[in-house]
């Protein structure tokens, strides 16, 4: 009987929840649930980039996402942003300082030495990507231990609470332009549609929550040759940011929590300036939620070239906000992207009505028009 | 503390009618706005829902911000209620929005919220036609930059579109545009009436019900308010066609359900050497027509 393949839709949905369920749980006996402790901290790395691209800080519900989406990282993303879309804005937060991060990690590779010194920190930069058979099989107390040990072995901390940022110098030394206060309210994209042209800060934070696969996709077509960033990361910071919002009732400004979040500023060659002060370098500056370094070097990398094409008009897709701004994003892009598995039988009928028509109509001008050129031997 | 204990439920839990009150008003001023303006595509913020965008999002924002506990909700995906999708989003705004009725009959809805169709039964004054929208723009199919469309559409330019439609005639002696027919509206802005097929274009000449349709990927909201003038775009000497549904010999061809000759039909390929069925999109149409013919022959018999 006909209609089957639409038909029993709310049974076949039920069923296909189940087998997804069923799969979550298919180690049976030996199996143990993934903890969301577990997922947030042994999976850290994961976690950064579902809060980052899910545009959440709630480690622990993306923890949640990563298990129910079981490791998907564009369906926690999406899960943990459709969650923060029920929740209504409270305030305007002030501009939060970047300078006073408690840092994990800091670099520049712009000079050997910068002031409060390199902190090369927790990275897979110089790790051998060779496989490590011993964690194949890891007994628990050996687990446990390990992060004991190297408390244990950190020398009483004389680390200062926050370090200076290069680029300060380097402004100071008049590489850089000086910092111009600029009082317009920043764009907030989770209230207001992109219709462009669209001021820097909507592309931050576009950015900011971008698919990390996407941004650096187009970064790096930028970085091979479409495009001329040539850029000097000045300073890449990983590190918890004291988050400070005014008081509800004195209006003060007060610690409300800390985010862990990624920082990088590059520099780039300079161009002749618009008026007639002496050339200086141009900035790029990427930042997002959670460690996720390849994120803000793209991103930065991306601000610089977005900021080029916004001035002179874009000569790469990497220079033009719109092709950049309206294709990272990954809820949208998976999304439409899945959609294309939803039926599409009334369109598809609609295609094959306009192929039989045209077929038809080149069916009946061929055997008109054959007739002359028939023995010619002419091939379509 | 319980070692089981991670998350507080409470801080994780919906609010009712899963949009906050802020962005359900932010849509309605979006559609106020889409009225006063047939055709134009207004933009507005879209939030992230929790299904695919491409599966409806810009439609149920619509419905979401404009339904309540009063209203009869009809979801249809390809004309029919039981479509995966229709059963996913109708089953969404049950249980975000308790108190409301939803229905399969077209007459009996208030609010229809509808992917790629338009339901066979007339609309009425009292009822509210939601369309899904994948791209809201027509001009995309000649022009990319959305920044270049805008001035177009600002500007009545739609020459580079007719230009397509003539290269279409003179390539393939057809205009090969299936769905998505572009569609003038009062006079002015050309619209992507969704992917509806070219069969249903007409009902949206001037029609009885309002026509909302949501772009949620696309963030844009635009309508065809009642009794408002949608025309094909055309050429004077090339009348607009719809899907041609007669056999070889010229005759129409009739649901091999219910034996409606007057509806859209979706063609069934059969396994092995069966010849391939035909049967009504509309269920709900489906269903009325077969009624119909049974009590017929009860009457008869």
């Amino acid at each position: 009987m006909g209609y089957v393949a639409i038909k029993g839709g709310g049974r076949a949905i039920e069923g296909s929840h189940a087998a997804v369920e069923a799969l979550r749980t298919a180690e049976g006996e030996a199996g143990t649930p993934l903890s969301l402790s577990t997922i947030e901290h042994q999976l850290r790395l994961l976690t950064s980039r579902v809060v980052s691209e899910g545009g959440l800080y709630h480690p622990r519900l993306a923890a949640l996402a990563i298990k129910q989406m079981q490791g998907d990282t564009l369906e926690a993303a999406f899960a943990l942003r459709a969650y923060r879309s029920t929740k209504p804005r409270l305030l305007e937060m002030p501009v939060q300082d970047t300078a006073n991060m408690r840092l994990v990690r800091r670099i520049s590779s712009a000079f050997k030495d910068i002031p409060g010194g390199q902190m090369l920190g927790p990275t897979y930069d110089y790790a051998l990507r060779l496989m490590r058979m011993d964690l194949a099989d890891e007994s628990p107390q050996a687990f446990r231990s390990v992060a004991k040990r190297f408390r244990q072995a950190q020398p009483e901390a004389d680390l200062p609470n926050s370090f200076p940022k290069v680029l300060d110098a380097l402004r100071s030394d008049g590489l850089l332009p000086p910092l111009t206060q600029h009082a317009v309210e920043a764009f907030d994209i989770t209230r207001e549609p992109l219709v462009f042209p669209v001021p820097r800060s909507a592309a931050l934070a576009t950015m900011a929550r971008a698919e990390t696969g996407s941004l650096l996709a187009i970064a790096y077509s930028n970085m091979r040759g479409y495009g001329d960033v040539h850029p000097t990361i000045a300073e890449l910071r990983v590190g918890y940011l004291p988050v400070m919002l005014p008081h509800p009732v004195t209006g003060e400004l007060i610690e409300a929590g800390e985010v862990l979040m990624t920082e990088c500023e590059v520099v780039a060659m300079y161009e002749g300036s618009d008026n007639d002060g002496p050339p200086v370098f141009t900035l790029g500056y990427g930042a997002c939620f959670g460690h996720n370094e390849v994120k803000a070097i793209a991103m930065a990398i991306l601000d610089r070239a977005l900021q080029k094409g916004m001035r002179d008009g874009p000569s790469n897709p990497s220079e033009d906000p719109e092709f950049v701004l309206l294709h990272v994003d990954g809820v949208d892009s998976m999304g439409f992207a899945s959609h294309y598995k939803m039926p599409h039988y009334v369109t598809f009928q609609s295609d094959m009505d306009r192929l039989r028509t045209t077929q038809e109509k080149a069916t009946s001008s061929e055997a008109i028009s054959s007739e002359p050129t028939g023995t010619q031997g002419v091939r379509a | 503390m319980s070692p089981d204990y991670e998350l507080p439920t409470n801080e994780a839990a919906y609010s009712f009618g899963f949009l906050d009150e802020y962005a359900k008003r932010e849509v309605r001023r979006c559609i106020l706005k889409a009225i006063s303006i047939p055709g134009y595509q207004t933009p507005y913020a879209s939030r992230e829902m929790p299904m695919g965008r491409g599966f409806g999002t810009g439609g149920l924002q619509v419905t979401l911000s404009l339904i309540g506990s009063n209203d009869t909700l009809k979801v249809i995906d390809q004309g029919a209620d039981d479509s995966v999708n229709a059963v996913s989003l109708r089953h969404f705004v049950e249980l975000t929005c308790p108190g409301i009725d939803t229905t399969e009959r077209t007459e009996e809805a208030t609010l229809i919220q509808s992917r790629h169709r338009i339901p066979e039964t007339p609309l009425t004054e009292a009822q509210v036609l939601v369309l899904q929208v994948p791209y809201p723009d027509p001009l995309v199919l000649v022009e990319p930059s959305e920044v270049r469309r805008k001035v177009m559409h600002g500007e009545g330019d739609y020459s580079r579109l007719l230009t397509k439609l003539y290269e279409d005639l003179v390539h393939f002696d057809e205009i090969t545009i299936a769905h998505r027919y572009p569609t003038r509206i009062n006079g002015h802005y050309v619209i992507d009436p969704s992917p509806i097929p070219r069969y249903d274009v007409p009902l949206l000449h001037q029609s009885k019900a309002l026509v909302l349709l949501g772009a949620g990927r696309e963030k844009k909201i635009y309508a065809v308010p009642p009794y408002t003038n949608a025309e094909p775009l055309v050429f004077d000497d090339v009348p607009f066609r719809t899907e041609d549904f007669d056999d070889a010999s010229g005759k129409r061809r009739a649901c091999a359900r219910c034996g409606a000759t007057d509806s859209f039909l979706d063609e069934i390929i059969q396994q092995g050497d069966a010849p391939t069925r035909w049967q009504c999109s509309d269920s709900d149409y489906c269903n009325q027509q077969l009624a119909q013919r049974q009590a017929m022959t009860k009457v008869n018999a």
